[in-house]
């Protein structure tokens, strides 16, 4: 078998580069963040409001939202959580991926401040406001299998087929699902790995703020998380308010950060350009 | 290269099906059948290989990470784990494993994400990503197909805070993960070039794929 091995100084120079990326990645962004934002939420300027839409729980909806509007994600009564799944409008095939969006930000535990990426190294969204800090990119969505296990009898609807419903209406299909945001779902890892439902039950008030970093199409399914630990199934309605955002000011939060946020920005000044 | 080793009676070198040496950097798929039992090797340590898995006659179905992760319960992939798809089918289970860690939560490096993780000058290494897009376009797909895949033998921990971080693998030459097929897939690799973070050891090395027949 012939394989060269790289030289060890080589190595060392990737090596001392990578921790100082993973120093200020750990140590340095996580300061800078703010904590979770006030509840009540502050009203949304009437002539801001572009639209808003009210999805019962259990359902679904989407919505083309531009560069430059932004999404406010509203508990209202209670505990709900909001599966979110996204589409760069001109190219499908660029799509939310929180995967890369943990690796890049050395963190699962998205909150304000931080930013969603795509899989083409961009940022489609950023989280302007947030008063759960308690989201889950792991997990997944319930689906008809995981509902009859945990609701047995009942017919219930799940976020598997509610993005099928919402892929093949946009005209696209399952090979274009992607990983799943789950919005108020607080998951957290145990240090064995295993997962855990590590919060409040009900999130009444609390809201998430999502501004749109490029053109796309977002999707939304508000069926319980299949952690969930309400035994029932009874998702409440979520409000959905389209507007538009003021415009990011030179020391936005969300672009500067993070060194990789600021980065991820410059990838899409050149898509924008 | 590392000394074979034996997990069963049946599974001897001479009598393995295929048996595949897949350079560092490098790009390789092939099918496995039901029943069949494929033994993906790290044969000179700390390498990282980003795999993923389609339903041979219908590629539409497809690892889900985070199907799996959710059917496990747990973030890591170990003994015992239901490889699953999208379509909440088991793909694959995994037998056997001499090292103990393995990934399904941070994804392939890429071009792009390498551009915002380490800088811009990091744009132009080959990466996981245009080793995927390559293979898959041999089967007919395309950059919409390429999901969150597996990454064997990397080290990925992430603590109850969320903080989650790439270190230093820990396995060692010869370690080895086998999978049995519980459907006919189609198993695409990239043997991770990546040389920004410890995932290789910061120096992508080859690996070994081998694949059984099932043994009644
Ligand atoms: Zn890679």
């Amino acid at each position: 078998m012939m394989h060269v091995r790289r030289s060890p100084e080589e190595i060392a120079a990737n090596r001392a580069r990578y921790e100082e990326h993973q120093k200020k990645g750990l140590e340095f962004a996580p300061k800078t963040l703010p904590g979770p934002s006030p509840v009540p939420a502050s009203a949304i300027a009437a002539a801001a409001i572009i639209h808003q839409e009210t999805i019962p729980g259990g359902w679904y909806w989407s919505t083309k939202l531009l560069r430059g509007e932004a999404i406010r994600i509203d508990q209202g009564e209670g505990n709900s959580t909001v599966a979110l799944v996204a589409w760069n409008a001109e190219d499908t095939s660029e799509r939310i991926n929180l995967v890369d969006t943990a690796k890049v930000q050395w963190t699962t535990a998205l909150g304000k401040g931080r930013v969603i990426f795509s899989d083409m190294g961009r940022v489609m969204f950023s989280i302007i406001e947030d008063s759960s800090g308690a989201h889950d990119c792991l997990m997944g969505g319930s689906t008809a299998a995981s509902n009859a296990a945990k609701y047995p009898g009942e017919k219930t609807r799940n976020t598997r087929d509610n993005l099928i419903i919402i892929a093949v209406k946009l005209g696209l299909d399952r090979r274009d699902i992607p990983g799943i945001l789950n919005l108020f779902a607080p998951v957290r890892l145990a240090e064995a790995g295993g997962f855990g439902w590590q919060g409040k039950r009900s999130n009444s008030g609390d809201y998430v703020e999502l501004r749109a970093e490029m053109d796309m199409l977002v999707g939304f399914s508000t069926c319980p998380h299949p952690l969930d630990p309400d035994p029932a199934y009874q998702p409440k309605p979520v409000v959905i308010t389209r507007y538009k955002a003021a415009a990011p000011a030179a020391d936005d939060l969300c672009r500067t950060a993070t060194a990789e946020a600021v980065r991820g920005f410059e990838n899409n000044t050149l898509m924008q350009a | 290269m590392s000394d074979f080793i034996q997990t069963s009676p049946a599974r001897t070198i001479q009598n393995a099906v295929q048996d595949h040496f897949i350079p560092a950097e490098a790009p390789w798929s092939g099918v496995v059948r039901k029943g069949q039992t494929i033994r993906i090797e790290d044969s000179l340590g700390q390498q990282a290989i980003d795999t993923l898995f389609y339903r041979a006659d219908d590629f539409s179905e497809r690892y889900s990470n985070q199907d799996t992760m959710r059917m496990q319960g747990a973030a890591y992939i170990g003994i015992g784990t239901k490889i699953m798809s999208n379509e909440g089918n088991v793909m694959l289970t995994m037998t056997a494993d001499s090292c103990g860690r393995h990934d399904t939560s941070a994804g392939a490096c890429s071009c792009e994400s390498n551009t915002v993780r380490f800088g811009h000058g990091t744009k132009y290494l080959h990466a996981c990503r245009d080793n995927f897009v390559l293979e898959v376009s041999k089967h007919g797909m395309g950059k919409r197909d390429i999901v969150p895949n597996i990454n064997f033998f990397m080290n990925v921990p992430i603590k109850p805070t969320g903080e989650m971080t790439i270190v230093d693998g820990i396995s060692a030459p010869g370690d080895y993960v086998e999978l049995v097929a519980e459907m006919d897939v189609l198993c695409v690799i990239s043997n991770c070039p990546q040389i920004n973070n410890p995932c290789n050891g910061f120096d992508p090395t080859p690996i070994r794929v081998l694949i059984w027949d099932g043994e009644d």
